[in-house]
C-alpha cells in the first residue's frame, strides 16, 4: 500500500511535469502578442513595447522562460496576471468557489440521476428502458452551452424562475443562481453514466450468482442492491471518474453562458487576452485535477474488486 | 408423507414447437436420495429449478410441484422466498460462477439466514461456522474471499450454504461436473454424509451414472421432457428395461470389463423445434415399430417394447 501510494505520487509529478511543460509551451506558441493587448490597441514607442517585453521577459530564449516559470511555480509564484496586473493566485483563488460548488452540484446531480436513471433502465426494462434509451441519447447529443442558452431563455428569462446570470451573494444565493448552469453542465453528464450503469447492471444481472441469490430468498431489493449494482461498481466508478475531469472542462462554456464568475469564465477571457501567467496556471490546475481523480480512482478499486490487489495492476495516470 | 412430490409437470416455452417437460412424476422421502439421470437438454435440470419455483422468463407450467404438500408454482412471491430460505435449497455446478465473487464467504453464507429469519449478526455468524465445521472448512474461511479458496472448497462452501437453514429438501444439479475427479469423490461423499446426519431429502440431477448409482436409493431416468424409467438404484442399474436406459448404461465406461468396446447411442436427442407424435426415442431405438410413431408410451417404463417383466 505505502509502495503503490510512493509510486503513484511519483507518476503524479512526472505527469505535471510533463503537463507544465506542454502548456508552456502551447501559450508560447500560440499567435499574439501579450504587449498589443496590455497597451489597448494604441500605438506605442518601440522603447515602450521594449520596456514591457523585458518586463515579462518575453525575449528570453524559450527553455530559459520555461525554467524561471517552473522554478517560480514550485515555489508558489504563479505571478502577476497580465491583464489586471495583480497576484495571479489570489484571482484565481477567489473564482476558485463559485467553480468548485458548480462542479459540486452537477456532480451530484450526475451521480443521483445517472445511476438512478442507468438501474431503472435495467431493472424495469419495456418501456421505462426504452424512455431511459430515448432520453439519454437525447442528452448526449445536447451540447452544455445549448441546454444552457435554451433554459436561460425559457426558465430564467421568460419565465424568472431562475437568474439569468451572475453568481448572486452568499453561498445560498450562489446556489440558487447555480441550479440552471450546473443543470446544463451535468445533462451530457448523465447520458454518459446512465448508459455506463445501464450496461454494467445488465451485465451482472445475467450472471448466474444473481439467480444463486434468488434461489436461497435473498429479498429482490436486496439481491439488486448487493450483488447487481454493487457488481457493477467498477465501470461506474471509473465513469465517473472521467466525468469529474469532463466537468471541469465543460466549466469553461456554461461559465461564460451564465456570465459567472469562475474559473472556466476566467480561463476563456484570458485565452482571449493571451493573459498567458493566468492560462498557465488554470491549465496547470485543470492537470492536477485530472490526475488526482485518477489517482484517488484507483486507490478505491481494490476496495470495488477484492481480486485487484493494489500494485498488482499497471499503474498510469 | 414426501418432501417432494411432482404431478404431471409440464412446462412450455415461448418460441418451443413441444413441452420442454411433457408430463414428469417424480417422489422425494424424508431422507431419500432420488438421482434424477438424462442427457443434457432432457429438461433434468429445469425439473430441480422448478422446485424452487424458478422458472426460465415466458415459460407457462401446469401440473404440480408439491414440497411438504403445498404447490410451489402457486404460491406467492413472498411465500416463495420463504421456501427457498428454510425448506429447499440447492447447490449449483460450478460453485465459482455461483457465488458472487465480490463479498466474502460470511457474508456470502449468512445474507440469506439474516434477511429471512431475522436471525442476529453473531447468530447467523455461529451457524455459519458450525455448517462451515460439517462440511470440513475452518471460520478463517469466512473472512476469505472466493477467489482465494479452491473449487472444492468453494462447492463446500456452496453446500454449508444450502443447509444452513437445515431445509427439508437439497437439490444438487450437477455439484461435481466442474470439479476435478478427486475432489468430485470428495463432494459426492460429503453430501452423503450430510445427508445422513441431518436426514435431508436430496434430488440429485446428473449425468453421470456411475455417480447415480453410488449415491442414490432411487432413480428416474430423463429423455426429452419425460420420464422414461424409474426404479430402485439396483433395479434400474442392474437389469435396465427401457432401450434408452440400456444404451445409455452400454455408452457407460465400466471398470469391470475395460476392454469392452464403448456403444454410443447413434444420433442426437430431438431439439425443441421437432414436434413429437410418439415416443421421443424412436429414431434411435432399435426396437421401434409402427406403435412407437404414433403413440407415446406410458408407465413406470414408457416403453411398448420393454424387456423383462412389467411390475
Amino acid at each position: 500500500m505505502i509502495g503503490f501510494l510512493a509510486r503513484r505520487l511519483l507518476e503524479l509529478a512526472g505527469t505535471l511535469a510533463v503537463a507544465s511543460f506542454l502548456v508552456f509551451g502551447a501559450v508560447y506558441l500560440a499567435p499574439g502578442r501579450p504587449e498589443t493587448f496590455l497597451l489597448g490597441g494604441r500605438g506605442a514607442s518601440p522603447q515602450l513595447l521594449a520596456a514591457i517585453r523585458s518586463q515579462y521577459h518575453l525575449d528570453d530564449p524559450f527553455l530559459v522562460q520555461y525554467g524561471r516559470w517552473l522554478g517560480d511555480v514550485l515555489t508558489g509564484r504563479f505571478g502577476e496576471s497580465v491583464q489586471y496586473r495583480s497576484s495571479v493566485l489570489a484571482l484565481v483563488g477567489s473564482r476558485l468557489p463559485t467553480t468548485a460548488t458548480l462542479i459540486g452540484m452537477s456532480l451530484v446531480l450526475v451521480l443521483v440521476f445517472g445511476i438512478g436513471l442507468g438501474w431503472l433502465g435495467a431493472v424495469r426494462g419495456g418501456v421505462a428502458d426504452s424512455g431511459v434509451l430515448v432520453g439519454t441519447s437525447l442528452a448526449l447529443g445536447t451540447p452544455s452551452f445549448v441546454a444552457g442558452v435554451v433554459m436561460q431563455s425559457y426558465l430564467a428569462i421568460k419565465l424568472h424562475w431562475f437568474p439569468d446570470q451572475g453568481s448572486g451573494t452568499g453561498f445560498a444565493d450562489l446556489v440558487y443562481h447555480l441550479v440552471l448552469p450546473s443543470i446544463a453542465l451535468s445533462l451530457y453528464w448523465i447520458g454518459m453514466l446512465a448508459r455506463v450503469t445501464r450496461t454494467a447492471m445488465l451485465d451482472v444481472l445475467g450472471q448466474e450468482h444473481v439467480m444463486v441469490a434468488r434461489s436461497r430468498g435473498v429479498p429482490e431489493a436486496q439481491v439488486l442492491r448487493r450483488h447487481v449494482f454493487r457488481n457493477a461498481l467498477g465501470p461506474i466508478v471509473t465513469t465517473a471518474g472521467l466525468i469529474v475531469t469532463g466537468l471541469v472542462i465543460s466549466t469553461v462554456l456554461v461559465e461564460a453562458v451564465f456570465t459567472l464568475n469562475g474559473v472556466g469564465a476566467f480561463l476563456e477571457k484570458s485565452v482571449t487576452v493571451k493573459d498567458f501567467p493566468v492560462v498557465q496556471a488554470i491549465a496547470l490546475l485543470i492537470v492536477a485535477v485530472f490526475v488526482l481523480v485518477n489517482l484517488v480512482v484507483d486507490l478505491l478499486y481494490p476496495f470495488i474488486d477484492p481480486r485487484v490487489a493494489l500494485g498488482a495492476r499497471e499503474g498510469g495516470a | 408423507m414426501t418432501v417432494l412430490s411432482i404431478e404431471d409437470l409440464r412446462l412450455e416455452l415461448p418460441g418451443a414447437s413441444r413441452p420442454v417437460l411433457a408430463g414428469v412424476d417424480l417422489e422425494v422421502r424424508p431422507g431419500q436420495t432420488v438421482a434424477l439421470v438424462g442427457e443434457s437438454g432432457s429438461g433434468k435440470s429445469l425439473t430441480s429449478r422448478s422446485v424452487l419455483g424458478l422458472l426460465p422468463p415466458g415459460a407457462r407450467a401446469r401440473g404440480a410441484v408439491r414440497v411438504a404438500g403445498e404447490d410451489v408454482l402457486t404460491m406467492t412471491p413472498a411465500r416463495l422466498r420463504e421456501l427457498r430460505s428454510r425448506q429447499v435449497s440447492m447447490v449449483f455446478q460450478d460453485p465459482r460462477a455461483a457465488i458472487n465473487p465480490m463479498l466474502r464467504i460470511g457474508a456470502f453464507l449468512t445474507e440469506s439466514l439474516r434477511a429471512n429469519l431475522g436471525e442476529s449478526k453473531t447468530g447467523a455468524r455461529g451457524r455459519a461456522v458450525e455448517m462451515l465445521a460439517a462440511v470440513g472448512l475452518t471460520d478463517r474461511a469466512l473472512r476469505q474471499y472466493p477467489h482465494q479458496l479452491s473449487g472444492g472448497m468453494l462447492q463446500r462452501v456452496m453446500i454449508a450454504a444450502a443447509l444452513l437453514a437445515d431445509p427439508a429438501l437439497l437439490l444438487a444439479d450437477e455439484p461435481t461436473t466442474a470439479l476435478d475427479v478427486s475432489t468430485q469423490t470428495e463432494i459426492v461423499a460429503l453430501l452423503a454424509d450430510l445427508r445422513e446426519r441431518f436426514g435431508t431429502g436430496l434430488l440429485f440431477v446428473t449425468h453421470d451414472l456411475g455417480l447415480a448409482a453410488a449415491i442414490a436409493d432411487h432413480v428416474y431416468v430423463m429423455y426429452a421432457g419425460r420420464i422414461v424409467e424409474h426404479g430402485t438404484a439396483e433395479t434400474v442399474f442392474a437389469a435396465p428395461r427401457h432401450p434408452y436406459t440400456i444404451a445409455l448404461l452400454e455408452a457407460t465406461p465400466s471398470l469391470a470389463q475395460p476392454d469392452g468396446r464403448l456403444r454410443a447411442i447413434p444420433g442426437r436427442p430431438p431439439d425443441l423445434r421437432t414436434e413429437l407424435t410418439g415416443c421421443a426415442f424412436v429414431p434411435r431405438c432399435t426396437r421401434a415399430t409402427g406403435e412407437c410413431h404414433t403413440t407415446v408410451p406410458v408407465g413406470q417404463v414408457a416403453c411398448h417394447h420393454a424387456g423383462g417383466t412389467d411390475a
